[in-house]
């Protein structure tokens, strides 16, 4: 066995491949491998095939040519398939459409619930949960009282609870207010951190994908990128060609090395930018 | 002279019970006729209840609204027009689309206005190109279209009432790079256009600092501050310190200015940064 | 506006009413109905008012939450106890004219009428202000369970009742912001003729169930994700246990009905 939790061959899709008019393919050859405890982001406009591809983590959807291994299980293997959700759960983008219980605790054992654990086993997972994302203390509160980050770190509980191998944020933090977005953003990498946990984070804003291990950037359901965010956002004028945002850090670096300033084009976060222009004021001064 | 003004407007939810909460505090702000004016704040800040009053959704619990010098509330039975002289677009406002046919839900609003067929053709033919929807879309249902363009279209929808202050709440929420700087784009020049006030509620700095002529913060309830952009940029650190992010540009410079690095100018867009930066240079050299 | 609604609501709470068995306090919600409609002479109101008085207090839920319980209520309480006081005859005239009486024994119905049905609505209230709508939900879903037998889908009836009962605070919010956004487009909702309010009522429906049907869907696919394929098999961390407590609290509540009952038979 390789140390490889997601391994996507060859994946092409299009919608209603079987009906008489499918749709234009909306996934084009994607080849794509992700190492267990990886932190990926995976990033690109709206209509480019992320969240599409996504849903084949999670045998949401399936292949219409090729193949998805995650964990070494075939997505398309229906006997398999509750093997799969509890190793790969999967976080949505609309807070309010993913809660399912009127209680923040009983929506966190949902899936064990479903699953038939037992209720003292369940009892021990669901406080780790809540106590993981830091929303033990609102376990007996109505989801409709909470902010849309804390409602999305229940999600994420909820996915905990099934002591997964992998996480897919599909868009998580879109809806959120940037408050909402932190607090989403740092409980996902703590699951990364602490508990090795494989984050897959679909998303289309660059300042979180500038803050994984990884970034793989989609268009027009192809991989056109896959770096260090630190390559991949030098890529400026690419990212901005297909409507994508670089961070305003990069984005200064690439200007002033057009305008015959020598400083790395590697450039993404404050720290560096504000390193690299002290460097220079000293050459200069 | 200021079109909208507040004068020491306050408004409390759920006066009595045990939820009661001041969601605006004592505001008395000034705006002007033809300025672009962006409010920021936390969610709970009380900026999307405040924008409530300004076209008598809500009405204060103590204080006034003044529109044109006169009390909104002078004549009860008059408030349906000052809703359509102070247009109003929510967060998500695709979400309120309803018509079979983009033509009619843009008209809707001009059809309460009580205007006669003509006209209400003229304004929706000059609304949907001002605003980037082709004709032929016109007779398309609204539930057909992308996201952005359903966004579009809602705003179109209250745009086409010709209000003289058009509001919208985070009209950029949830949509992508390239989807925000289309909506911003548009706004833009519906204001370039019209000359009429605009006020864009927002939670990102970044965008606000692109188009405000003046910024207005919220606070808890209250007005932190209310200025020319230039001047609320001076504010920049007292502003991260109530939690509030600023453009990273900002930080940077901030974080220079502590090193020693004084350029005794506030920075908040990529581009005077970069002037700013080679200047310097240049006179270092 | 919409979100002053209080019946159905939940308010949590540490009282010896909260944590009794739901299912305990739902038969006993049924033998309290049965109590005060059976009920004939003032003596067995009083009865009925000891027991809800005692219930209230012991559940710690502030008088204020039953008073806006049946604020929205009162408008047709009144109505009808205004009709029956005039179309229902018997006992002392006091005022006549034409073909209407004000009579003793309307008014006695009247103010019965009125006493019972505000402790009905007080009760049922009690229930629900106690009971957690999910914990509601599992007490039917156990009550209902010898169902099963007959191929009755009780944890499907469950399930549904949960997922609207959790989604009532979402679409009300909803509401309130689709009704917020058409006014501010000029529509009629709480203004303007009939007509025009009922062409506008159009305008919130038509968004209210796009955005509930595009909701349900991405709940299906939320609820799979998370290995959900019907009851088979589930279990649940939600416990119903009963105490010693249930079966004290019922056989009071079954002391107060064989009470009205005893006074039943002696005023008859």
């Amino acid at each position: 066995m390789n140390n490889n939790i997601i391994e996507i061959k060859n994946l092409h899709f299009r919608y209603g491949a079987d009906s008489e008019n499918p749709s234009e393919e909306v996934l084009k050859g994607i080849d794509l491998d992700v190492k267990q405890g990886e932190f990926v982001a995976i990033l690109g406009h709206n209509g480019s095939g992320k969240s599409t591809l996504a849903k084949h983590l999670n045998a949401i959807l399936l292949p219409t040519s090729g193949k998805v291994f995650v964990d070494g299980i075939d997505t398309s293997d229906d006997n398999r398939l509750f093997e799969l959700r509890q190793c790969a759960g999967m976080v949505f983008q609309n807070p309010d459409n993913q809660i399912v219980s009127s209680i923040v605790e009983e929506d966190v054992a949902f899936a064990l619930e479903n699953l038939g654990v037992s209720y003292d086993k369940m009892r021990k997972r669901v406080d780790d949960a809540l106590k993981a994302v830091n929303m033990y203390e609102y376990r007996l509160h109505s989801p409709s009282q909470l902010s849309g980050g804390q409602k999305q770190r229940v999600a994420i509980a909820g996915i905990i609870a099934m002591r997964p191998k992998c996480i897919i944020l599909d868009e998580s933090t879109a809806m959120l207010d940037p408050q909402g977005r932190k607090e989403v953003f740092s409980a996902v990498r703590r699951m990364n951190s602490e508990y090795g946990i494989t984050i897959v984070f679909i998303t289309h804003y660059m300042d979180e994908a500038a803050q994984c291990e990884r970034v793989v950037v989609m268009n027009n359901g192809k991989i056109i990128l896959d770096n260090t965010p630190e390559r991949v956002f030098s890529q400026v004028e690419l990212l901005k060609k297909i409507g994508l945002d670089v961070p305003q850090v990069t984005e200064l670096s690439w200007k002033l090395r057009k305008a015959g300033v020598d400083i790395p084009s590697e450039i993404i976060s404050e720290k560096e930018c504000v390193k690299e222009i002290l460097k220079l004021f000293k050459k200069s001064y | 002279m200021a079109i909208l003004k507040t004068e020491e407007l306050t408004y409390i939810y759920s006066e009595g019970s045990p939820f009661e909460k001041t969601a605006v505090d004592h505001v008395s702000i000034e705006i002007d006729e033809g300025e672009m004016v962006g409010i920021i704040g936390h969610t709970g800040s009380g900026k999307s209840t405040l924008i409530q009053h300004f076209n008598g959704l809500l009405k204060a619990t103590s204080g006034k609204v003044l529109l044109d010098g006169v009390d909104i509330w002078a004549d009860k039975t008059k408030i349906r027009d000052v809703r359509f002289k102070v247009g109003l677009v929510f967060q998500y406002p695709e979400y309120q689309i309803f018509e079979e046919t983009v033509y009619k839900d843009i008209a809707f609003g001009c059809k309460n206005m009580g205007l006669d067929d003509t006209e209400i053709k003229r304004r929706v033919l000059e609304t949907a190109s001002d605003i980037g929807l082709p004709e032929e879309l016109l007779k398309r249902s609204p539930f057909e279209l992308s996201g952005g363009q359903k966004r579009r279209v809602a705003i179109a929808g209250v745009m086409a009432m010709k209000p003289e202050v058009l509001i919208l709440d985070e009209p950029s929420a949830g949509l992508d790079p390239a989807g925000r700087d289309k909506i911003f784009e548009c706004i833009k020049n519906y204001h370039g256009k019209y000359k009429n006030t605009v006020l864009i509620v927002s939670h990102s700095m970044e965008d606000t600092a692109s188009f405000a002529d003046k910024i207005l913060v919220m606070n808890k309830a209250k007005v932190f501050c209310y200025d020319d952009t230039v001047n609320v940029f001076e504010r920049a650190e007292e502003i991260t310190q109530i939690g509030l992010d600023v453009p990273q540009i900002t930080k940077v410079f901030i974080e220079l200015k502590k090193r020693g690095l004084d350029f005794e100018k506030e920075v908040y867009t990529v581009d005077y940064a970069k002037e700013l930066l080679l200047k310097y240079l240049k006179k270092g050299k | 506006m919409l979100k002053d609604i209080t019946i159905g609501q939940f308010f949590p709470g540490d009282s010896i009413i909260h944590h009794l068995d739901p299912r305990f306090k739902i038969v006993m919600t049924l033998i309290f109905i049965v109590m005060i409609f059976t009920g004939e002479s003032p003596i067995c109101l009083g009865i009925g008012a000891v027991y809800t008085v005692t219930a209230v207090m012991l559940s710690g839920i502030k008088i204020k939450m039953f008073v806006k319980s049946i604020k929205p209520i009162m408008p047709f309480l009144l109505i009808t106890a205004f009709l029956n006081i005039l179309f229902i005859n018997g006992g002392t005239v006091y005022f006549h004219w034409k073909f209407l009486k004000i009579t003793s024994e309307g008014i006695n119905v009247s103010i019965f009428m009125i006493i019972r049905i505000i402790m009905l609505i007080v009760g049922s209230s009690l229930l629900t202000y106690t009971t957690s709508p999910v914990t509601l939900t599992d007490a039917v879903e156990s009550l209902l369970s010898p169902l099963k037998k007959l191929k009755f889908p009780v944890h499907e009836l469950a399930m549904m009742m949960s997922i609207a009962l959790r989604f009532i605070p979402t679409l009300i919010e909803e509401t309130d912001k689709i009704i917020s956004a058409q006014k501010a487009r000029g529509a009629e909702i709480d203004t303007g003729s009939l007509i025009n309010r009922v062409k506008n009522l159009v305008s919130i429906l038509i968004p209210l169930f796009i955005s509930a049907f595009r909701r349900a869907d991405e709940l299906a696919t939320a609820m799979e994700c998370r290995c959900y394929s019907g009851g088979k098999g589930r279990t649940r961390l939600r416990q119903l246990k009963s105490s010693s407590k249930d079966y004290i609290a019922l056989a009071f509540t079954v002391f107060f009905l064989m009470c009205v009952i005893v006074v039943n038979m002696i005023y008859s």
